[in-house]
């Protein structure tokens, strides 16, 4: 069979009006099914042949899962939520601004007006092997072709490879994780909360997804619980160029300080592993020290610990350690 | 700048409304009666045979409408050129063969329905691996061009001895060798010399729109809808690539989403869509998708070199010593490696040089002619060798361009058979680089190089760029008609650039005509449009407002001699002005334009167009003879007299602000000093200044190939991993800012020339040496391109980087 690229195949396409309706098609179709939220990822993946699901449940007619609005305990993100919708909303600007400078940081203009915060978190790995259709380990086939001494491997992983050294490339996760949100997940009628930091999935638990989600799952919003509103936290992301770019490693890090001293702390990687990583070491040698240049230069130094770089990614170790010490030195930008 | 109505002042080019509302239709919006598409079925491999294919399962699939392979083409290419198809492809996503069907879906599925049982072939990726001793040949007929003759090179062991990797010994074989002076004897006047080596990355072209392309066969001639740079020039090849006679080609291209070289006279795969609908009798339309536009839409060839230079302490360059090689891909002759001397002895005058190169064939895409050829490797390389030297010796990298800096008819290049070097119409260099410092404030700005703000630390560098700027001897062509309007025949793609109307205005500043009197006919062959200049080589401003002054000047001579006729007198006795020809002194005396143009008619013979000039090119010809009897006529070839090869200068001035801690380099501010001449249209001319510029940021900055080694594949392909500018890829503060010495050519009657691609190397020279100037000589010496955060951070690091200095494609 040769291969072809950049034609859409013909596909069963349902456009369902509510969420119960949605969740009725994925429990109907199991792994025939593919959810179509924004499209960023999708288009890509279909355009290019390489992943051929029989039927697409498209999320766009479901408004109510792009609400935003406010809880009890914080705000509740409908996972439809324009990343747009997300960088302007007041509540996340005043509560949660790094949420909406990481959100900000995403892609371009017109890609932030299209895609959702669900998608920007959920979406495959950008691993240019994989994305172009080698049937590597992610693609179901016994070998990964990014790790090989003559392999490109610039924007790969640092840490947590197993066989697969892909990395999660996106801008809002390491912030949601830092933020302890929680994912809502329903399947037909059930629900259940996956907090950020549990929802990626790496290669060494299930090399042919990103996140918990199986077939019949859907992501259908994410809480901000109030724990972090109104702490300084602090959102960089790295990339080559300014317009549409994945990040070769952004930072996520909440510090709550008391009387000059960091009572606690969450410090979040991205770009560096198969998922967000956050740094326990680094928070645990955070806490109950001054916010200064010499505590901010020992938490990078910690940061990096254990990491194995490959052939064209050394420079990661540096950023990733340099990004960590200014996440804790500088002062927080915002939208 | 001359007392011009037109020429200098900003317009509404007339395709403007068709632009910002949708309404103007590019190839692929083109729509022709039972039309089908077509897909290609494309190579896996960078290099392979095709050893048998069967497309019977494809044949009965519904829908299907016929197949093109390559044993079905006219005409064998002779090697090492391409052909539209192929059975031993070249580069990976090179066309085998094309399907076409109903609809593209059913296209698709067709392509996926055939086999192709294909031989995987040894490859080469690297052009230095290709030279090594022992090392792989893309082709199979050798690894070079020697002449215009296929051939091998291969350095021996020897000439390996003592070279580190990535290290190019300087006297090994090379295919060509010029040079003038005493090289010696100009490094001995030195008193620095520097020598480093050198790596400029392959660039795709990637314009928005794709070289999509619809053909049909109607009525005995073929009708053609590409996406070309340029009208008239591609009925040409559109013909040979038919097997027509260009009289019975239609190419109709109103608009054309970019082409930065890649596009100027069309493009081989335009046979593709031209064959299939002869074969199967329906219009084809073949849309190039991103993929395939990267994979065979031509690109930059890179450069490898080693360069050694030497500079006296007054910071004039004592000799220069080059040896290039270009990475040209599979197909064709390149000659960008060479014009790395040549352009660079333009620029800077180097007393004494040599210049010797190889262009060397790989397994990656075909490269073509990408806006300045050569130049912008040239300046882009050159130009932080020079400012390492300048530093060295303690000058202002200002004070050393402008010393160094050609005046007048300069000389440069390689010697011809007479011993003597060509030279160019004008140069306004010295002034050009003092407008651009003047704007960019230079004299303060270099005060805050190295300047540090935290982790953040400023740079400021100045780059020198020169290109070709101009051809001549093509024809003007327009009709004033008893309406009193005046009708503009332009053979000139509408590529981009506004050069389609802008040049144009010059026959309408000629006649005094107001520009709301003129209409444009362009982009369609069955228009009647004369013979015009290629969109290539910046050469239509130069080209055009020469060939079209001239055809000014032929319709004043008629309108004064039909005065004459009708009013008395002889035909020196009148003037043009105000939209008539009247007696001088005694203005109530005259005719209207209208009225002229009625008599025209009636008087007939070579005023209204029934006469011709013999001078004049074929295409011309035919489309006055169709224009005839219609009013009266302005009819020419530019025979204006030549002052040498004509070449546009810009000096670029960057500010950057390099982040040490990530790497990140923030493009903080850019001016432009420019020596073009006259400035025909300063709002496209912005454009083109600014937009080179961009092109150049990226080329310092981002925008580059990846392979992977092992199997010869592309693993870069989409935008967001090969990362050419995007809108925010600009500095942000304020404004970039452009300036002209505003001096004419002296061999134009209107004294322009083009800037498209003198442009662009000013930009990425620019920010090379802003970027080098931030971390200092010992953290800035790249000498490659472009410069990414992670090249910054190792260097900072003293970290290993994977690759040698030259390694091609990472």
């Amino acid at each position: 069979m040769a291969v072809i690229r950049d034609v859409i195949p013909r596909l069963e396409l349902f456009q369902p009006t509510s969420a119960d309706e949605a969740l009725a098609l994925l429990a109907e179709h199991g792994s025939d099914a593919w959810v179509y939220a924004g499209g960023l990822d999708t288009l890509d993946w279909f355009k290019d042949r390489v992943k051929r699901p029989r039927v697409v449940v498209d999320l766009g007619g479901v408004d109510v899962l792009r609400e935003i609005r406010p809880t009890a305990d914080g705000i509740e993100i409908g996972a439809m939520a324009r990343l747009i919708e997300v960088i302007n909303h007041p509540a996340v600007r005043s509560q949660f601004p790094a949420l909406a400078y990481a959100a900000q940081s995403a892609a371009s203009p017109q890609i932030r007006n299209q895609g959702t915060i669900g998608g920007n978190v959920s979406q495959d790995t950008r691993c240019w092997y994989y994305r172009d259709g080698w049937t590597c380990y992610r693609a179901g086939g016994n070998i990964c072709y990014a790790s090989p001494p003559t392999a490109m491997n610039r924007e790969h992983c640092i840490l947590g490879a197993s066989r697969c050294v892909a990395v999660n490339p996106s801008d809002t996760a390491p912030v949601l994780v830092a933020l302890e949100a929680e994912m809502v997940v329903r399947r037909g009628r059930a629900e259940r909360v996956v907090p950020a930091e549990d929802y990626f999935v790496g290669p060494e638990i299930d090399i042919e997804r990103m996140t918990v989600l199986e077939p019949g799952d859907l992501l259908t919003a994410i809480r901000l619980p109030s724990t972090w509103a109104g702490t300084r936290v602090y959102f960089e992301k790295v990339r080559d160029r300014e317009t549409w770019d994945f990040p070769l490693v952004n930072v996520a890090t909440a510090l709550r300080e008391s009387g000059g001293t960091i009572q606690d702390a969450r410090v979040v990687v991205n770009g560096v592993a198969p998922t967000p990583v956050r740094l326990t070491a680094v928070e645990t040698a955070l806490r109950g020290q001054a916010r200064n240049e010499q505590t901010a230069e020992r938490a990078g130094t910690i940061a990096i610990q254990g990491v194995a770089p490959l052939t064209h990614n050394g420079f990661k170790v540096n950023l990733m350690k340099n990004l960590v010490k200014r996440s804790i030195r500088d002062e927080p930008m915002s939208v | 700048m001359a007392d011009y109505k037109l020429l200098g002042k900003n317009y509404q080019t007339p395709d403007m409304y068709a632009k910002v509302t949708g309404r103007s239709k590019y190839a692929e919006d083109h729509r022709a009666e039972g039309m089908v598409f077509c897909k290609l079925l494309v190579s896996p491999m960078p290099h392979a045979r095709v050893r048998s294919i069967d497309a019977s399962a494809a044949e009965a699939l519904p829908g299907f409408e016929g197949i093109l392979t390559a044993d079905e083409l006219p005409d064998e290419v002779e090697a090492p050129n391409e052909a539209s198809l192929t059975n031993e492809p070249l580069y990976e996503g090179e066309p085998i063969l094309a399907v076409a069907a109903v609809d593209e879906q059913t296209a698709a599925e067709a392509i996926e329905l055939i086999h192709v049982d294909l031989e995987p072939l040894p490859f080469v990726l690297d052009p230095l691996d290709s030279l090594r001793p022992g090392g792989p040949d893309a082709r199979l007929d050798g690894n070079t061009m020697r002449g215009r003759e296929l051939g091998e090179i291969k350095w021996t062991a020897a000439d390996m001895a003592g070279l580190a990797p990535g290290q190019i010994p300087m006297d090994a074989e090379a295919g060509e060798e010029w040079q003038y002076g005493d090289l010696e004897a100009g490094f001995a006047e030195a008193d620095v010399v520097v020598e480093e080596h050198s790596y400029f990355q392959s660039l795709s072209h990637q314009p928005l729109e794709s070289r999509t392309t619809l053909a049909y066969w109607a009525g005995g001639k073929l009708y053609v809808y590409p996406s070309v740079q340029s009208t008239a020039r591609s009925v040409g090849p559109m013909a040979r690539w038919a097997g027509v006679e260009p009289a019975d080609v239609v190419v109709i291209n109103e608009f054309t989403g970019g082409g930065f070289g890649g596009k100027i006279s069309g493009y081989v795969q335009a046979q593709i869509p031209i064959l299939l609908s002869k074969k199967i009798g329906k219009p084809v339309m073949m849309r190039v998708t991103r993929r395939d536009e990267t994979s065979f839409g031509r690109a930059r060839p890179g450069v490898q070199a080693r360069i050694k230079l030497g500079m006296r302490r007054d910071g004039r360059i004592t000799a220069v010593d080059v040896h290039a090689i270009g990475d040209s891909g599979p197909y064709g002759r390149r000659g960008d490696h060479m014009n790395v001397g040549s352009i660079g002895s333009l620029a800077y005058q180097p007393l004494n040089m040599r210049t010797r190169g190889s262009s060397v064939f790989t397994n990656t895409p075909p490269r073509g002619a990408q806006r300045a050829p050569g130049g912008v490797q040239s300046m882009t390389m050159l130009s932080p060798i020079i400012q390492k030297a300048a530093k060295q010796l303690g000058l202002d990298q200002v004070e050393v361009l402008k010393i160094n800096a050609p005046e007048g008819q300069a000389q440069y290049g390689a010697p011809g058979q007479n011993g003597q070097q060509g030279n160019v119409s004008s140069a306004f260099v010295k002034e050009a680089i003092d407008k651009g410092a003047e704007l960019f404030n230079w004299s303060e700005r270099v005060q805050r190089s190295g300047q540090r703000n935290g982790s953040k630390v400023t740079g400021v560098g100045v780059g020198l760029s020169t290109y070709s700027a101009g051809a001549s001897g093509v024809d003007g062509l327009f009709v004033i008609r008893p309406d009193g309007r005046m009708y503009i025949q332009s053979g000139v793609g509408n590529l981009g650039t506004g050069s389609t109307f802008d040049t144009m205005r010059a026959a309408a500043e000629g006649m005094d005509m107001p520009w709301e009197k003129c209409e444009v006919a362009w982009g369609d062959t069955s228009r009647h449009l004369p013979w015009s200049a290629s969109q290539g080589g910046s050469s239509t401003t130069h080209a055009h407002t020469r060939s079209n002054w001239a055809a000014a000047l032929d319709a004043r001579q008629k309108l004064q001699e039909i005065a004459a006729h009708d009013l008395g007198g002889s035909a020196s006795d009148y003037e043009i002005g105000g939209e008539r020809v009247y007696r001088r002194g005694n203005p109530s005396q005259g005719l209207s334009f209208a009225r002229a143009a009625q008599r025209a008619i009636d008087l007939g013979g070579r005023y209204d167009g029934h006469e011709l000039p013999e001078d004049i090119n074929g295409m011309t010809t035919v489309s006055a003879t169709a224009l005839a009897g219609q009013g009266l006529m302005g009819v020419a070839k530019d025979n204006f007299p030549e002052g040498g090869r004509r070449m546009s200068f810009v000096a670029g001035f960057a500010e950057v602000e390099v982040d040490t801690e990530t790497g990140s380099i923030r493009m903080v501010d850019y001016a432009a000093g420019c020596d073009v001449g006259t400035v025909i249209h300063p709002k496209n001319f912005e454009g083109q200044v600014f937009g080179a510029a961009i092109q150049g940021f990226s080329i310092a900055l981002s925008q580059k190939w990846v392979y992977d080694r092992r199997w010869g594949l592309l693993v870069a392909k989409r935008f967001y991993n090969n990362r050419p500018p995007g809108f925010l890829d600009v500095p942000h503060e304020q404004p970039m800012k452009w300036g002209a010495a505003d001096l004419p050519d002296p061999f134009n009657p209107l004294g322009a020339k083009g800037i498209g691609e003198a442009a662009q190397g000013a930009g990425s020279a620019a920010v090379v040496n802003a970027i080098a100037d931030a971390l200092g000589q010992e953290n800035g010496d790249f000498f490659r391109s472009p410069v990414t955060r992670d090249m910054i951070l190792t260097q900072l690091e003293q970290a290993p980087t994977g690759h040698d200095r030259l390694t091609a494609h990472v």
